[in-house]
């Protein structure tokens, strides 16, 4: 398939391997542990587990730290009850992507809620939720918005558009959250040691590559921006490693057939229009983080289900078992939480990381939890 | 000739490769010995937990309060529940003839539908006999194996119909290749609808047209059957069940424990088909593509491939979960390693794109006419070379081989050469957000 399979190219992507151990091996050597590079979006995570990137490169060299850029993951407890407690309204149908289905309220999961007589309803946009508005005028169709800066566009032009058409039985449950402060967050912990950043693409193609210059100005490490494909993030590791070895921090952009240097700015405008910053954000294993989060403007006060409905809006702590923190910010890996694989598991989720596909103990656990039993080709075959 | 025995013509003659049986089995001979079931009289039902609820849709009229739900949950539900769900009606339903519960009481009405659109669809002596049960010949089906094959299976598919099929040729076509994985010759299937109140007949009688020939390409006969209606909402517009039963001959020793280090992991051609048919059916995508399911029997082809080597280890049609359910199925079972190559994966570039834009993986997606071999590594290549030789195994190819270690996984060599483990879903697979 044209534009796919010249980024999966297993000639190119061993040749990128071999460059980069032999870029970072001194390195790693020199400081006796392992390089520590973030992926902050879960696509990327997702990407690294789907196609075995791990394996290729050596763990004693590289080790991959998988960022908060989940929008499902880092969801809090209480907000999926306030979904839930939504959805359970007899006059209100509630629309959300389909990965947000499955993630664990203090009372259950959207789909559990769904299966108890709910109506909750899958789509593939926003856009689909108005359409499920238009079609049901007598009923309320609140839609789940939720995502990074990659998904508030789309949303702020479906309210403007329904806004246009003068659709008064569609409204927002906006659980929009912002990357540049949660990262800001996780470079302010004190434990720390995270070498280089792997910028998330699609967030980018809407803000650019300029909100990323602190990282590399203030807290003094590289970041890329790349792409989503095997070879995008070889890459995207490699330019990160070149400027470790030669020892500068910039903020470079790999995925440049996507991301303009200063984002999509009739998006942007979109999302000004219709969102403003809140004071803070819940997020699920990293707690309170100040202006990572956006509401609806006073002005779409009809278009915003937390003000059009009475939602209880409780604060649910995260277990306290939970590791999701500390996984993280790097400090240890998915199998190194105490509950991992016991009572975190992708059926019963305790855990942010735990609950999408791109959450980083769910990845691990999908794709790689029995890489420690020798995954290596053998030689079975009888002579 | 087969027929007066109530087989399947081909089937007397013990041959394993009923591939070529394509003949109409239903020969004219009316065979009236081997009396078997009306459709409607649920009482033919093979399972013996339906028994207990054969009472109520005896009575004589077609009374409403005898809703006939099969279920206990249906039968607690509210005479009026037509607006249940929100789902949507199809408005041409409110003044095309439709199914009522006295289609379903047992009295005349049951009795016309029976007569006007299933008996005439199905066409068999077996069935045509109208007694609660089919009555099979045991001797002719003795000269055919050693053991029986019986399986079951419910659908309740929706769309009822899709691009590449309906719910009738899928209730056919995957209980015959629930049969036929075994190494069984498939001969008789049993056929229970559960209408909902208000399906068009028009649409019943497609269906089971539908059901009818796909009956007649596997060279089975549906010889035994029941019908219910329950209310509106109770049941989404038609549920099937096919029971089948079928003849493993005494050579075929296929199961899931048998895989070997060294076999080769064979597909029948390109994968997921069925399952991004029936997402785009559903029109909940804003996506369109030439995607037809790939509903089809798979018995003449796995004939063929006995053919070609007797000694198939392992063989099971890859439906719910797709090939990766399967693939973990036989490394459990055999405790073994499975590797298999995504470039060597079959994929249509249409499933392939779907996938790519909706983030699901085509391993796991459904089909309804792809199969899973795993066979001594000395046989791969005749095995191969019979499936491209048959219509449904054009594009098969070698996907993987069989290792000792890590026992009991699946693993998955990427496209650019990293590893990874091919688990069991968790639950349903759910698109990505973004």
């Amino acid at each position: 398939m044209r534009f796919t399979d010249e980024f999966r190219d297993p000639d190119k992507a061993r040749a990128l391997v071999k460059e980069i151990d032999a870029l970072a091996r001194p390195l790693a050597r020199a400081r006796g542990t392992p390089l520590q590079i973030m992926e902050v979006c879960g696509g990327h995570t997702h990407t690294i587990f789907r196609y075995g990137l791990k394996s290729l490169l050596s763990e004693d060299v590289i080790e991959f730290v998988h960022g908060p850029g989940c929008p499902v993951c880092v969801l809090p407890m209480g907000r999926v009850d306030d979904c839930i407690a939504l959805a359970r309204d007899p006059a209100i149908i509630f629309a959300t992507f389909g990965d947000a289905m499955r993630v664990p309220g203090s009372q259950g999961s959207l789909l559990q809620a769904k299966a108890r007589g709910a109506d909750v309803r899958m789509v593939y946009s926003p856009l689909d939720a108005l359409a499920v508005a238009r079609a049901n005028p007598q009923r309320e169709v609140v839609f789940f918005a939720l995502g990074f800066e990659t998904t508030m566009p789309s949303t702020a032009l479906t309210v403007l558009q329904a806004r246009r058409e003068g659709v008064q039985n569609f409204s927002l449950f906006c659980n929009h959250i912002t990357i540049i402060p949660t990262l800001k967050a996780i470079l302010d912990s004190p434990e720390l040691r995270i070498d280089g950043f792997l910028g998330p693409g699609h967030v980018s193609m809407v803000i650019g590559n300029r909100p990323y210059r602190f990282i590399a100005e203030r807290y003094r490490r590289p970041i890329v921006i790349a792409g989503f494909e095997p070879l995008d993030l070889l890459q995207s590791l490699w330019m990160v490693i070149k400027q470790l070895r030669e020892g500068r921090c910039a903020v470079e952009n790999q995925y440049t057939r996507i991301v303009p240097e200063l984002g999509n700015v009739p998006a942007l405008a979109a999302v000004q229009e219709v969102f403003e910053l809140r004071e803070f954000f819940e997020w699920r294993g990293l707690g309170s983080i100040d202006h990572s989060g956006v509401r609806m403007r006073a002005e779409f006060a009809a278009f915003d289900a937390e003000r059009k409905f009475s939602i209880p809006n409780l604060k649910i702590a995260d277990p306290a078992s939970c590791q999701c923190g500390a996984v993280l910010k790097g400090l240890i890996k998915p199998r190194q939480c105490k509950v991992f694989g016991s009572d975190c598991t992708p059926e019963r989720p305790l855990g942010a990381l735990m609950v999408s596909s791109e959450g980083a103990c769910s990845a691990y656990y999908q794709y790689a939890r029995f890489a420690e039993q020798a995954v290596e080709p053998d030689s079975g075959v009888p002579a | 000739m087969s027929a007066a025995n109530g087989l399947p013509e081909g089937a007397s003659s013990g041959a394993p490769q009923h591939a070529s049986n394509g003949a109409p089995q239903h020969a004219s001979n009316g065979a009236a010995q081997h009396a078997s079931s009306p459709l409607p009289q649920h009482a033919s039902s093979p399972l013996p937990q339906h028994a207990s609820n054969g009472a109520p849709q005896h009575a004589s009229n077609g009374a409403a309060q005898h809703a006939s739900s099969p279920l206990p949950q249906h039968a607690s539900s509210g005479p009026l529940l037509d607006t249940s769900n929100g789902r949507p009606r199809d408005a041409s339903h409110d003044t095309a003839p439709t199914i009522t519960l006295a289609h379903g009481g047992g009295g005349r009405a049951m009795r016309s539908l029976i007569e006007s659109i299933i008996l005439p669809a199905f066409d068999n002596p077996l069935l045509a006999a109208l007694e609660d049960q089919a009555r099979l010949d045991l001797t002719a089906l003795i000269a055919l194996g050693d053991r029986l094959a019986f399986t079951t299976d419910s659908y309740v598919v929706t769309p009822l119909e899709f691009p590449g099929g309906d719910i009738g040729r899928l209730a056919v076509c995957g209980t015959v290749n629930d049969l036929a994985v075994s190494g069984a010759l498939p001969l008789y299937l049993s056929c229970g609808f559960v209408l909902e109140e208000g399906l068009s007949i028009e649409e019943l009688t497609r269906i089971a047209r539908s059901m009818a020939a796909a009956a007649r390409d596997a060279g089975v006969s549906i010889v035994t059957g029941d019908t219910k209606v329950v209310e509106r909402g109770a049941a989404d517009r038609l549920f099937i069940n096919t029971a089948g039963i079928g003849v493993i001959p005494g050579s075929a020793q296929i199961g899931a424990d048998r895989a070997r280090p060294g076999d080769a992991v064979i597909v029948n051609g390109t994968l997921g088909e069925h399952g991004i048919a029936i997402l785009i059916a559903r029109n909940d995508l804003a996506l369109s593509a030439e995607v037809r399911s790939d509903c089809q029997p798979l018995h003449g082809l796995i004939g063929a491939m006995r053919g070609a080597c007797p000694e198939i280890h392992c063989l099971r049609d890859a439906t719910r979960g797709g090939v990766a359910t399967v693939l973990n199925e036989f490394a459990l079972s055999s405790g073994v390693c499975i590797r298999v190559r995504e470039a060597a994966i079959p994929l249509r570039p249409e499933v392939r794109g779907a996938c790519e834009i909706l983030g699901l993986d085509p391993l796991y997606l459904a089909n309804e006419g792809k199969l899973v071999a795993i066979v001594p590594p000395q046989s791969a290549d005749a095995v191969l070379a019979a499936m491209r030789a048959h219509p449904a195994g054009r594009e098969a190819a070698i996907i993987g081989e069989v290792c000792r270690q890590p026992a009991q996984r699946v693993i998955l060599s990427s496209a650019v050469g990293g590893d990874r483990v091919v688990d069991l879903l968790v639950g349903e697979q759910l698109p990505r957000i973004c």
